[in-house]
């Protein structure tokens, strides 16, 4: 677990990193300030679908151990399978909605 | 968010349609006079129509068409879903959330074909819809209970944190038509964006498997926008003996 959440904070520590350090060298050569927010939203956009990726694995993993323990109860179990990833899927899609609104 | 695209369809309905009729209604002409995603819901109103005029005039029970067949899995699955979580009044409420259905799923499909749109792409028309949702839901609730037990509702079972529940209950239920519209025009415009795109890049082969998704997406957007609405409808008309939602 905290190997996992190691990688997940490097991963994230790059994403960051990464924009600021190539924006800093196209400033240097005297390219646009405004690439910088460009990076931002990609990174935004990353950010939340990591999230909402992790979110909907664990539904998964649960639906999946449900329908094996209990194979009577699968309609049930897709029925809130789907309404659960609807919901968390929002989340990211509230990131992109952002997005677009910010980028203009 | 504007999209400047043009689209074929559009520009055609445009240029021997609307544009002639609102120079004859008297208006003044400079530009094409509805927007894309107007034309496309005035397209999926028409294939709606029509096929529903097509399929009533040759209903029949011993040998029932494909499309009528298919209509009928499509009512009997929807309607058996609704008994299942409103209850035996579900009929009351079938025409709209039906209709939802069909015209969320036609509109989705709409934008796969070339030279057409998703009109649920734009916000104004998915915003038409969970605002609609939204007065519905909130109707039957007052029909039901009346205007004091509704609120009543809000509040929750106990009068010390009454104020507060009440306070974000009211805050939640104005987030659901924003939700649910926010949810439908993400995914159909993300999708649509992703195919422009990829289109630029090659045309057609790369966007193949994402309109492939499409297809899945804009079926299950459908689903799930009818059934957040009975799930809504069904918090609010349910008694108020089983406490729980």
């Amino acid at each position: 677990m905290n190997r996992k959440f190691g990688l997940l904070a490097i991963a994230l520590v790059v994403a960051i990193l990464l924009p600021v350090v190539s924006v800093q060298a196209q400033s240097e050569e005297g390219g646009a300030s405004t690439s910088l927010e460009i990076h931002w939203l990609a990174v935004a956009m990353a950010i939340a679908a990591a999230g909402c990726g992790y979110g909907q694995s664990r539904v998964l993993t649960a639906a999946c151990e449900g329908v094996s323990r209990n194979p009577g109860a699968s309609d049930t179990i897709r029925f809130f399978f789907i309404l659960g990833l609807a919901f968390i899927e929002f989340l990211a899609l509230l990131t992109f909605v952002v997005v677009l609104l910010v980028s203009g | 968010m504007d999209q400047h695209h043009e689209f074929l369809s559009a520009t055609l309905f445009n240029r021997y349609i609307a544009n002639p009729l609102a120079e004859a209604l008297g208006f003044h002409v400079d530009h094409d006079v509805l927007p894309a995603h107007l034309v496309m819901v005035i397209f999926v109103c028409l294939i709606l129509t029509t096929v529903a005029l097509l399929v009533r005039r040759r209903l029949s029970v011993e040998n029932p068409g494909a499309v009528q067949q298919m209509l009928e899995v499509l009512v009997e699955g929807l309607l058996g879903l609704m008994k299942e979580i409103i209850g035996p009044d579900a009929r009351r409420f079938f025409p709209l959330i039906g209709t939802l259905f069909l015209y969320i799923l036609a509109g989705n499909l709409l934008g796969l074909f070339p030279g057409f749109m998703s009109p649920t792409s734009n916000i104004n028309i998915t915003a038409a819809c969970g605002i609609l949702v939204f007065l519905y839901y909130n109707y039957h609730g007052f029909r039901v209970h009346g205007f004091v037990k509704y609120m009543a509702h809000f509040a929750g079972p106990s009068l010390a944190i009454a104020p507060v529940l009440f306070v974000i209950e009211i805050i939640s239920h104005m987030a659901r038509p924003f939700s649910l519209s926010v949810r439908l025009m993400g995914n159909i415009y993300a999708e649509e964006l992703i195919v422009t795109n990829l289109n630029q890049l090659f045309p057609f082969v790369i966007s193949m498997p994402v309109m492939a998704l499409g297809l899945f997406a804009g079926t299950l957007q459908a689903f799930i926008f009818s059934v957040l609405t009975i799930v809504y409808i069904a918090g609010s008309v349910e008694h108020a003996h089983d406490e729980e939602h």
